[in-house]
């Protein structure tokens, strides 16, 4: 059947994917009014990014973890563990900043296969391995920094995450650059966008319709070029960002285009068919493992950098947050169910209630409380629409 | 005229779509033992769960008369408050509970200060576990007992609670010949202590030896019920009672082309992955050509499925051996990702437990076991994938509206088809159909045999595990039979009948036997 489908049928068919878009949007709407505009600033909106980037890198290992079945628990100690390890190098012995980095990322893959192996090969749950493992390498943390923070990185390192890049093709009052960036990948985009619509055209599967995609695809470049803007306006290009862009864009292909993402969601999804379907789901366990282990240090790094140094006590409680992010993205508890992009958005929700709860000068502890129930809200939310599913 | 303590009458209970039991009569006297016969899917297990109060009074139709009155069971333990137990098939013994906390579970021994009198307890377990022969410490973990044991924990737990009417689901089944052996004397002496007793088995030499009538119940109805006597009549007129019915114009019909031997199995054993020592598969050996379907008959429980799954990868069970050949060469096949290689397919009976990724989509789970075909260095190619999906939705006739709709909310036909496209397409030369029309409305189920008949003329190998006989019987070139473990027979299509093939299946012989005599 070829077809195409109204914003109704768009919105009711994909509620789960579709709703925490408008809840994120909702909720931006919501902290604009009450901050009386702060919250989208220009100075902002780059703070914000730039606070939460090391939530959002862990969200993308941490959704494949879930999408398996699993969960880590142990990537705040995780952060803490790489990044005194490459503080350690960088600070202690003066050695150059690629070596920290390179450290950490060793020490992030080794991390990931201890995990993985038990996970996968023994057969402990990860919840009990992944709990260990927090303990394990928060002590580890502990162990190399002799319990004292290090600080302060050298200006090299400490660009890596505070660094901008700004300035190339010159600018009056805002970042040329910046915005040629942001145009180039819109345009990727949108080619990309329109690509898979003709293919699924020309096979003759349900699309929406021509003027309604038009127009998504109009105010998701408005949304993309003011964010931009705002950016060119405030210091240019953040390195995180970068960085983030980059792994967003190879993280959502690697599971959604590759035969290892797919086996990722077939695991999650019934184990049992997955074993009797040849998929080689110890293999593919320990995969996924050892890269939320990578993107981990990943994480630890640009933490390290942006907090100039490591502590003790660094990536304390980052393991729920980003945990948080993956359920309010639409990852289901069960496995199976799950998106890069959704858990991007769910971070970017705690993230945008942080922020602007911080503005307004709400308390910490009503913080906390208003994302809890934001979690527990979402999980009902996707626990609700299974049962609806399920009844039809 | 002899007191009957439960007569069943016109017991009737419909599920969405099928009509499980119609009409349904059953009479037990007081102080017998009462055989059920029938072929699985008959509705034997059903009419239990009436009685029980699985299913609660209302959600049937005909009245239980029990002790001369009309009972309305909403649960089990209103049928429990009556005397009437029922133990099933699969065992309901909490594993790491002692047998003591087992037997007295939802009905535990309290002290005046409502805690739990241990001392009462285990002594009372003690005092169980002597009247069923079974010479354990109360307190011992269940799960360090072996089956037999722990079905004659089952029947202690049942005399707890004063039973007067103990219903058992396939006693035997799981269970040694020692083991049953004991069983069989332990429903002897309950009969002398005035306990009745309903036994299903599909051991109708069990059923000679110790039942003193015995219901045949077959499509839902019951046929008849008949006095137990010992003569090789009787048994005759079970077999025929169970699968007696016509075999009409279900099948279609096809050209039998058999070619040379594809694939063979020479001496495969399969242990229990975890009751030591337990033979699932006991030396089997078979083989099957090209363009021929070959049928396994045999009744639940006889090591089919198991037999199958260990063949698919060594998916299922422990320290197998035997050999396995692909057109003639020895091949070994340790994991499923190479049993897919070397072109075998397996098709499970449980499709929604072990076939289908039911939250993903079709497109998804048709390309599941084939995605090397579809891509490059890692990368699926996702047009082709749907380009693949359509083109399985035409050939196959899966009915849906397009092939991003997800798996679950197909029909049970629907979703079979959706298991064999994925076989096919992994370019399978031999497929195992474990159940292929089990939950299937007849519609469905004859579009499921032409497309075994197509894969077959395309000169593929197709493997048919079932447990009903009609369908073999319309389906295959030869059927192998399986019982306990054992291949006890391998017989042409046109020299096979039901009664034939049950008395085959319900035979109890060991290879281990065979060897000692010879």
């Amino acid at each position: 059947m070829t077809g195409t489908a109204s914003i109704r049928e768009l919105l009711t068919r994909n509620m789960r994917t579709s709703g925490i878009y408008i809840a994120f949007v909702a909720i931006i709407a919501l902290f604009t009014i009450l901050t009386d505009g702060k919250l989208l600033s220009a100075g902002n909106v780059t703070n914000l990014v730039l606070q939460y980037s090391y939530i959002l890198i862990l969200a993308i290992g941490m959704v494949m973890v879930i999408i398996a079945g699993h969960i880590d628990l142990s990537v705040g100690s995780v952060v803490a563990f790489t990044g005194a390890v490459s503080a350690v190098l960088v600070i202690k012995h003066d050695m150059p900043w690629w070596v920290g980095v390179i450290a950490a990322l060793v020490v992030g893959a080794l991390i990931g296969a201890w995990q993985g192996f038990w996970v996968a090969f023994v057969g402990i749950p990860a919840f009990i391995t992944t709990l260990a493992g927090m303990l394990l390498f928060r002590g580890l943390t502990w162990l190399v920094l002799d319990n004292i923070s290090l600080s302060p990185f050298p200006d090299t390192y400490q660009k890596i995450a505070g660094g901008f890049q700004n300035g190339l093709f010159g600018g009056n009052g805002y970042d040329v650059f910046t915005l040629v960036v942001f145009a180039l990948a819109l345009v990727g985009y949108f080619f990309s966008a329109w690509r898979t619509r003709a293919a699924r055209v020309a096979y003759e599967q349900p699309v929406e319709a021509f003027p309604l995609f038009v127009v998504k695809l109009v105010v998701i470049g408005a949304v993309v070029m003011w964010f931009a803007w705002q950016l060119a306006h405030a210091r240019g290009l953040p390195n995180v960002l970068i960085i983030l862009a980059v792994l967003i864009v190879v993280y959502s292909m690697v599971t959604s285009r590759t035969v290892f993402g797919r086996h990722v969601y077939a695991i999650g999804g019934n184990l049992a068919a997955a074993m009797l379907s040849g998929v080689k789901v110890k293999w593919v366990t320990f995969g996924v493992m050892l890269n939320m282990g990578v993107l981990a240090s990943v994480a630890g790094i640009v933490y390290s950098s942006r907090s100039n140094g490591a502590q003790p006590a660094a990536g304390n409680m980052f393991e729920l947050d980003a945990i948080a992010a993956c359920f309010i993205g639409g990852a289901a508890v069960t496995g199976g169910v799950g998106r890069v992009t959704g858990a991007m958005v769910g971070g970017l929700v705690m993230a945008t209630m942080s922020n602007g709860m911080s503005l307004m000068g709400v308390d910490q502890s009503i913080q906390q409380i208003v994302k809890g129930l934001v979690l527990l809200l979402a999980v009902a939310f996707d626990v609700y629409n299974k049962r609806r599913a399920g009844a039809r | 005229m002899p007191k009957h303590i439960l007569e069943m009458r016109k017991i009737t209970k419909t599920f969405p779509g099928v009509k499980a039991l119609s009409d349904v009569e059953l009479s037990v006297i007081d102080g017998e033992i009462h055989g059920i016969c029938g072929e699985n899917g008959a509705g034997k297990s059903t009419l239990m769960k009436v009685l029980s109060g699985v299913y609660p009074h209302g959600t049937y139709e005909g009245d239980i008369v029990y002790d001369g009155e009309v009972q309305a069971f909403g649960s089990i333990p209103d049928s429990e408050s009556k005397g009437i137990v029922i133990i099933h098939q699969e065992l309901a013994l909490i594993p790491y509970l002692s047998v003591a906390e087992n037997i007295f579970l939802g009905n535990e021994r309290r002290g005046s200060n409502g805690l739990i009198d241990w001392n009462l307890t285990n002594h009372e377990a003690g005092k169980l576990l002597e009247q069923v022969g079974l010479d354990e410490n109360p307190t011992t973990p269940v799960n360090q007992l072996g089956v037999g044991k722990q079905q004659l924990i089952e029947i202690a737990k049942a005399l707890s609670k004063d039973v007067r009417l103990l219903i058992l689901d396939e006693p035997t089944a799981a269970l040694n010949d020692d083991d049953s052996e004991h069983l069989l004397g332990l429903l002897r002496s309950l009969k002398e202590r005035g306990i009745t007793s309903i036994m299903i088995s599909h051991k109708l030499n069990e059923i000679a030896e110790i039942c003193d009538r015995t219901t045949i119940i077959r499509d839902g109805h019951t046929i008849e019920t008949i006095d137990v006597t010992n003569d090789a009549g009787m048994q005759d007129r079970i077999i025929r009672g169970m699968v007696g019915r016509d075999l009409t114009n279900r099948y279609p019909k096809r050209e039998h082309v058999v070619g040379e031997e594809i694939f063979r199995v020479e001496d495969w054993t399969v242990y229990h992955p975890t009751q030591a020592g337990r033979i699932v598969v006991d030396n089997a050996s078979f083989n099957v050509r090209k363009g021929e379907v070959v049928g396994i008959a045999g009744v639940m429980g006889a090591g089919r499925t198991e037999l199958a799954m260990s063949l698919f990868g060594r998916s299922y069970g422990r320290d197998i051996t035997g050999r396995t050949y692909l057109h003639g060469e020895e091949v070994q096949i340790r994991d499923v990702s190479e049993a897919i290689k070397h072109g075998l397919a397996y098709a499970t009976e449980d499709r929604k437990r072990y076939g289908l990724n039911l939250i993903e989509d079709v497109r998804r789970n048709i390309s599941a076991a084939a995605l090397f075909k579809l891509s490059k260095r890692g990368w699926v190619d996702g047009n082709k994938e749907i380009k693949v999906a359509e083109e399985y939705r035409g050939s196959m006739n899966i009915k849906t509206p397009t092939v991003m709709q997800t798996v679950g909310n197909l029909s049970g036909g629907n979703q079979q088809k959706v298991v064999l496209s994925k076989w096919i397409y992994s370019d399978a030369e031999v497929m195992i159909l474990d159940e292929p029309t089990r939950g299937i409305d007849v519609g469905a189920k004859y579009e499921i045999y032409t497309i075994v008949n197509r894969l077959v003329a395309a000169g593929k190998a197709v493997i048919i595990i079932s447990s009903e006989l009609p369908e073999l019987l319309g389906t295959c070139d030869r059927i192998y039979t399986l019982a306990f473990g054992v291949v006890t027979g391998e017989v042409p299509v046109a020299e096979a009948t039901q009664e034939k093939l049950m008395t085959l299946m319900t035979q109890e012989k060991t290879n281990k036997d065979k060897e000692v005599r010879a």
